[in-house]
C-alpha cells in the first residue's frame, strides 16, 4: 500500500489514467503487479473440432488485456461454425477459422495484439513450435493429432511453459493443466476473515505494557473510557485474570466458552444502552482468536518440500527456506500485522496498529538476515520478503507436472468406492466416467459407445459393467463430437480463471483436472 | 501415471457439405440421451425450430454474455430490458460494447450487435427500468433470466412474477433464471415462482454489508473507509460543494477523495486512494469477464435444458449453484428449500422480533438493515388500519404522527403486520411480531400513579 503524505495541503491528486479506468473493475482484484503479467503474456490456442471452447477462453483473456495471443487451426469456416462460435459471422463462411476468429477477437480490446496460422502441409505444428517465439502459455482442444499433442509435450517441457489441455463435447467438458515444475504461490488472496492473527495467548512485551494502560484501573474508568477499550485489550485483561486464577489459558471448547462468559460479564450495564459494544464485540471475538496458532498443512508442505538444484536458487524457496528458520526458532511464523476494525478511539487504534505493525517489520528484519545469510540471498528484493511473511500462513505449492502418484485404476476405484456411500446418502456421484468417456475420444470427432467403453475397458479392466460409465459413453456419444455453445462458454471461463491465476501467479490453481457436467451443474476436482 | 487407451482415428475437417447451422444443438434437441426425460422430450424439428421467447434484464457484464449464449442455443426471439448507458469501466468484460458505443444505451447497443452477429435471432431493447413495464409486458414471456447487479431489482421482479402465477393459467407461470457475481466467484439458480423457493426466500443468503455507525464517522475513525465515508455523507451535506452529487463525475469523487484524504491525515489514518474513494462511493463490486461466462453460460444452460427438455434442469430438486474459482475451482449445487413464512411465496407471516419500546420510525429504519426484511423505504400495515404510509403526499403527511409513537403502542405482541415498498412492486410482506422485552408504557398525563 502507498503511503499518504501527512500534510492535507499537498496531496497527490492525479486521477486515475485511461487504463486504470477501463481496467478498474479487475485491478480491485490482481493490482497492477497482475495486470503486468497479463501484459507480457503470450498465450497459444491450438484449435481443432468444433472449435469454440479455445475462442469463448481467449475473449474472456483479450477482455482484461492480455498482450498477445495466437491462433493455429487447420480448419475452414462452415454452415455448423456459424451455430456455435460467436466469433465468426456470415462473411467468415469458407475463410481460414483462426484467421476470421482473430480478426473478431481483436475488435474486442485494441490493446490486445492477435495472430493466426492456418495448419497446413506447408505450416504444420512443428513449424509453429520450431520458431524462436516464446508462448507463456498454451493451449490446446481435443480432439488432436498425437503427433501435434506430442510437439506441444515436448515444446513444454523444454522451454517450462504450462500447457492446458481441453475437451468439450455436448454437456460435458474437463480441462487439465500441465504446469511446469513445481508452482508455488505467495499471493494467494486468502478471506479476509482467515487473516487475522493478534497472538493473544502470546503477547509480546510492548503490547501487554500497551494493555495494561487501559485495564490496570480497568473498574474506575470513565463510562466513556470503559466502553472505548478496544476488545483486543479487553481479551488480553481478561487472560491474564483467567490464568492467575487457572495456571493455564483456556484451550477447551468448554473452558473457552465459560472464558466468554467471564468476558461477557464484564460488560457494565447500568447505561442507558444495557451494555457496551466493545465487550459484545470481545465476546464475539474469543472462539476465533484465542487459539494457539496451528501451521497449515499447505505451510507444512512447503516446509517439508526439498526443491531441486535449480528451483532453490529462485527467490521463493531461499525466503521460505529463511521463514522456516524463522518457524523452528520462535515456534511461530512471522507476524502479518494488520488489526482488524475495533471500535476504539482513533488514537488509541492507531497506536495498536503501530505496535504490530512494528513487531511485524521486526519480525520480517529476522527473517531478511535469514536470507541473506543463505547462499543466493544477497540480491532478493526486501519487498518480496515482507510480502512472504504477510502471507505466510497461506502460502501454497502446486504440484504443476507431477502427475498423481496413484494410476488410472487405483483412481477410478476410489472414485467407484466413494460412490457407492455418495449413492446411499443421496450426495453427488463422481464425475470420473466424463473424464474417462471424453479422453476416450481424445483423438476422433466421433465415436460410439461400444467403442469408448472397449477403449476404457482396455485400461481399467471391467469397468463398462459400471452402468453409469455406460450411461455417460452414451451421453458422449449422442453430442457426435459437438460442442454446445453454453458448456463451452462455460468451460471457457473456467479455463480463462486459471490462466489468469498462473500468469498472475495470485490465487490458487486447480491441480490438475476439472470436469463439468452440465447436466447436474456440477465440477469436480481431481489430480490425475 | 498411466494414460488411458484411446479410440483410434483420423481427425478430418468437418465435411463443409453436410454442414448445416444447427447440427450440434440438433444432436441433443434431435436426440435423446441416457438422462432425458422420455415423457416431456419432443424431438420434433418442429419443437427444435420453436424455441420460445425469453425475456432477459440487465445487458451489462452477464446481460451481453446470456444475449450471446441464448442466441447460439436456438432461442429466435429475445427481449432486453436495461436502463444503462456504456461507461469506459465496462470494457473489460462487457464485450459487445466498443470505446466508440461510451454513453449510449447498453440494451440497444447489445442487441443491435447480437442480431448481426446471429442470423435469424431478434432482439427487442427496452432502455428503460423493469420496473416500468406491466404485467401485460411480463405475461407474454415463458421464461425469465435475471443478469443484475441490484438485489433491489431482483427482487421487484421476483415478487412481480410470484405475484403474476394465476393457478387456473398455467400460461402465467414464469421460471426465472437468476445469477450474480463478485470477482472469482457466484451463484445461479432457477425459480419456479410460487413451486420452489424464490429470492426472498433465499434473501438472507446476500446479507447487506454492515453499516459503519455514524458516531464512529463523526467522531473516532479508525479506518480509510470511514474517512471516505465521512467525506461522502457529512462533509458533502454540509457543505454541498456541487447541486447534487454524481458518482460518474471525476470531480465529484475528486473532491470526496480531497476531503477523505485531509480527514485521514488528521487521525493519522493510512490507505486513503483516489480507487479506495470511488470503490466505497459507488459500491463497486469487482467483476470480471470470466466470472460472467460461467455465470451466464451456467443460467442459459438452464433455460436451453428448461426450454428443450433434452436433459434434466436445475428447478425442482437442486435449484441453486455455487460457484468459486479463488482456490482450486469449488462448486456446490444444492437445493434451497421454499420458506413457508416467506413474506413474498408463502402462505405463513413470518416472524419478526421487534422492541417494542422502539419508536415507529426507529423500527421502520431497522428494517432496511435487517437480513430478513432488507426494506429501504417500507409503509406498514396493521389489521385495517394504517400505521405509516410513505406516499401519497397526503396519506405520509395522515400517518407521520405514529413514527414518534411506540410500537407497543400502536400494536401488540403476535399481532401481524404488512409492509410493502415501492421499489419491490405490489407485494404485502405478511411479518409477525415478535416482542423481544416487556412493552414499557408512556405515562401519560393526568394519570394518577
Ligand atoms: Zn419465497
Amino acid at each position: 500500500m502507498t503511503e499518504i503524505i501527512t500534510d492535507p495541503t499537498l496531496p497527490i491528486l492525479h486521477g486515475p489514467s485511461d487504463k486504470e479506468k477501463k481496467y478498474d473493475r479487475q485491478l480491485r482484484l490482481w493490482a497492477a503487479s497482475g495486470q503486468k503479467a497479463l501484459e507480457d503474456a503470450h498465450i497459444l490456442l491450438l484449435n481443432s473440432g468444433s472449435g469454440t471452447v479455445g475462442v469463448e477462453t481467449l475473449k474472456n483473456l483479450v477482455l482484461p488485456g492480455i498482450g498477445q495471443f495466437t491462433i493455429a487451426d487447420a480448419n475452414i469456416v462452415n454452415e455448423s461454425d456459424l451455430g456455435v462460435n460467436f466469433f465468426l459471422d456470415e462473411d467468415s463462411l469458407g475463410n481460414s477459422r483462426a484467421e476470421c476468429c482473430v480478426k473478431l477477437l481483436q475488435e474486442l480490446n485494441p490493446d490486445v495484439k492477435g495472430h493466426w496460422l492456418p495448419l497446413q502441409e506447408t505450416h504444420t505444428v512443428q513449424n509453429l513450435l520450431e520458431n524462436d517465439r516464446k508462448y507463456t502459455l498454451i493451449m490446446y482442444t481435443y480432439p488432436i493429432e498425437p503427433q501435434d499433442l506430442a510437439l506441444v509435450q515436448e515444446y513444454g517441457n523444454k522451454h517450462k511453459v504450462p500447457i492446458i489441455a481441453i475437451h468439450s463435447a455436448g454437456f460435458y467438458s474437463y480441462f487439465r493443466t500441465h504446469l511446469p515444475g513445481n508452482f508455488p504461490i505467495v499471493d494467494t488472496h486468502p478471506d479476509s476473515t482467515a487473516t487475522t492473527d493478534l497472538r493473544l495467548l502470546t503477547p509480546w512485551e510492548e503490547l501487554s505494557k500497551f494493555a495494561n494502560e487501559f485495564t490496570s484501573d480497568i473498574d474506575n474508568l470513565s463510562a466513556h473510557e470503559h466502553g472505548h477499550i478496544p476488545y483486543l485489550v479487553i481479551l488480553l485483561h481478561y487472560l491474564e485474570k483467567w490464568k492467575a486464577e487457572h495456571g493455564t489459558l483456556p484451550s477447551t471448547y468448554k473452558e473457552k466458552t465459560a472464558f466468554r462468559a467471564t468476558v461477557s460479564a464484564g460488560a457494565r450495564t447500568n447505561n442507558p444502552e444495557g451494555g457496551e459494544e466493545n465487550f459484545d464485540e470481545a465476546a464475539a471475538a474469543v472462539l476465533k482468536t484465542i487459539s494457539a496458532p496451528t501451521l497449515a498443512s499447505s505451510v507444512k508442505a512447503v516446509f517439508d518440500y526439498k526443491p531441486n538444484e535449480f528451483e532453490a536458487k529462485s527467490s521463493f524457496w531461499i525466503i521460505a527456506s529463511a521463514v522456516k528458520k524463522f518457524y523452528e526458532k520462535n515456534k511461530q511464523l512471522p507476524l502479518p500485522g494488520s488489526v482488524p476494525d475495533m471500535k476504539a478511539q482513533s488514537t488509541v487504534y492507531v497506536r495498536l496498529q503501530n505496535i504490530y505493525k512494528k513487531k511485524a517489520r521486526q519480525d520480517v528484519a529476522e527473517v531478511l538476515a535469514a536470507v541473506r545469510a543463505l547462499p543466493g540471498g544477497k540480491d532478493i528484493d526486501e519487498g518480496e520478503v515482507e510480502t512472504f511473511c504477510k502471507n505466510a500462513a497461506f502460502i501454497k505449492l502446486i504440484h504443476g507436472s507431477e502427475a498423481s502418484p496413484d494410476n488410472i485404476t487405483t483412481i477410478a476405484e476410489a472414485e467407484a468406492a466413494n460412490d457407492e456411500t455418495a449413492a446411499m446418502v443421496g450426495m453427488p456421484l463422481s464425475l470420473f466416467p466424463i473424464y474417462l468417456s471424453l479422453k476416450a475420444t481424445s483423438h476422433v470427432p466421433t465415436a460410439c459407445t461400444s467403442d469408448i467403453l472397449a477403449a476404457i475397458d482396455k485400461t481399467i479392466p471391467g469397468a463398462s459393467s459400471n452402468p453409469r460409465l455406460a450411461q455417460v459413453a452414451e451421453e458422449v456419444t449422442r453430442a457426435k463430437g459437438g460442442e454446445l455453445h453454453n458448456i463451452s462458454a462455460l468451460t471457457g471461463g473456467m479455463v480463462a480463471q486459471e490462466v489468469i491465476k498462473i500468469i498472475t501467479k495470485q490465487y490458487i490453481p486447480i491441480d490438475n483436472t476439472c470436469i463439468f457436467d452440465g447436466i447436474t451443474s456440477r465440477t469436480q476436482v481431481l489430480r490425475i | 501415471m498411466s494414460q488411458p487407451v484411446m479410440v483410434s482415428g483420423t481427425i478430418l475437417a468437418p465435411s463443409s457439405t453436410m454442414a448445416t447451422r444447427w447440427q450440434y444443438l440438433d444432436n441433443v434437441r434431435r436426440n435423446s440421451g441416457p438422462f432425458t426425460d422420455p415423457d416431456v422430450f419432443d424431438a420434433s424439428e418442429a419443437a427444435a425450430t420453436n424455441m420460445e421467447q425469453i425475456n432477459v434484464f440487465g445487458a451489462g457484464g452477464l446481460g451481453c454474455e446470456i444475449l450471446k449464449n441464448l442466441a447460439l442455443s436456438g432461442f429466435k426471439k429475445i427481449h432486453v430490458i436495461d436502463m444503462d448507458t456504456i461507461d469506459v469501466s465496462n470494457l473489460n468484460r462487457q464485450f459487445l460494447f466498443r470505446q466508440s458505443d461510451v454513453g449510449e444505451s447498453k440494451a440497444e447497443v447489445a442487441a443491435k450487435f447480437v442480431e448481426k452477429r446471429v442470423k435469424g435471432v431478434s432482439i427487442t431493447p427496452h432502455n428503460c427500468k423493469i420496473q416500468d413495464k406491466d404485467e401485460d409486458f411480463y405475461m407474454q414471456f415463458t421464461l425469465v433470466i435475471c443478469g443484475l447487479d441490484s438485489i433491489e431489482a431482483r427482487r421487484w421482479i421476483n415478487s412481480t412474477l410470484v405475484d403474476l402465477v394465476d393457478m387456473n393459467n398455467p400460461d402465467s407461470f414464469k421460471p426465472l433464471i437468476d445469477g450474480g457475481t463478485e470477482g472469482f466467484k457466484g451463484q445461479s439458480r432457477v425459480i419456479y415462482p410460487t413451486m420452489t423457493s424464490c429470492i426472498e426466500c433465499q434473501l438472507d443468503m446476500h446479507a447487506p454489508r454492515a453499516a459503519v455507525p455514524l458516531c464512529t464517522l463523526a467522531t473516532i475513525p479508525r479506518q480509510p473507509e470511514h474517512c471516505i465515508e465521512w467525506a461522502h455523507i457529512m462533509a458533502w451535506e454540509q457543505e454541498k460543494p456541487f447541486p447534487k452529487l454524481d458518482n460518474d463525475d471525476p470531480e465529484h469523487i475528486t473532491w470526496l477523495y480531497k476531503k477523505a484524504l485531509a480527514r485521514a491525515a488528521e487521525f493519522n489514518i493510512t490507505g486513503v486512494t483516489y480507487s479506495l474513494t470511488q470503490g466505497v462511493v459507488k459500491n463497486i463490486i469487482p467483476a470480471i469477464a470470466s466470472t460472467n461466462a460461467i455465470i451466464a453460460a451456467s443460467c442459459c444452460n438452464e433455460a436451453f435444458k428448461i426450454a428443450t427438455n433434452a436433459n434434466p434442469a436445475l428447478g425442482g430438486e437442486e435449484n441453486y449453484m455455487m460457484y468459486s474459482g479463488n482456490d482450486s475451482i469449488y462448486t456446490y449445487t444444492f437445493k434451497h428449500e421454499k420458506k413457508d413464512d416467506c413474506p413474498v411465496c408463502g402462505n405463513m407471516a413470518k416472524n419478526l422480533d421487534v422492541d417494542p419500546n422502539l419508536t415507529l420510525q426507529e423500527f421502520i429504519e431497522s428494517l432496511a438493515a435487517r437480513p430478513e426484511a432488507q426494506l429501504k423505504k417500507p409503509s406498514i400495515r396493521a389489521e385495517g388500519r394504517t400505521l405509516y404510509m410513505q406516499s401519497p403526499e397526503s396519506l405520509r403527511l395522515q400517518t407521520a404522527p405514529n413514527l414518534e409513537k411506540k410500537v407497543g403502542d400502536l400494536v401488540g405482541n403476535g399481532d401481524e403486520i404488512g409492509v410493502t415498498d415501492p421499489s419491490l412492486g405490489r407485494v404485502d410482506f405478511k411479518f409477525r411480531l415478535k416482542f423481544t422485552s416487556e412493552f414499557v408504557k408512556a405515562e401519560t398525563n393526568g394519570h394518577a400513579k
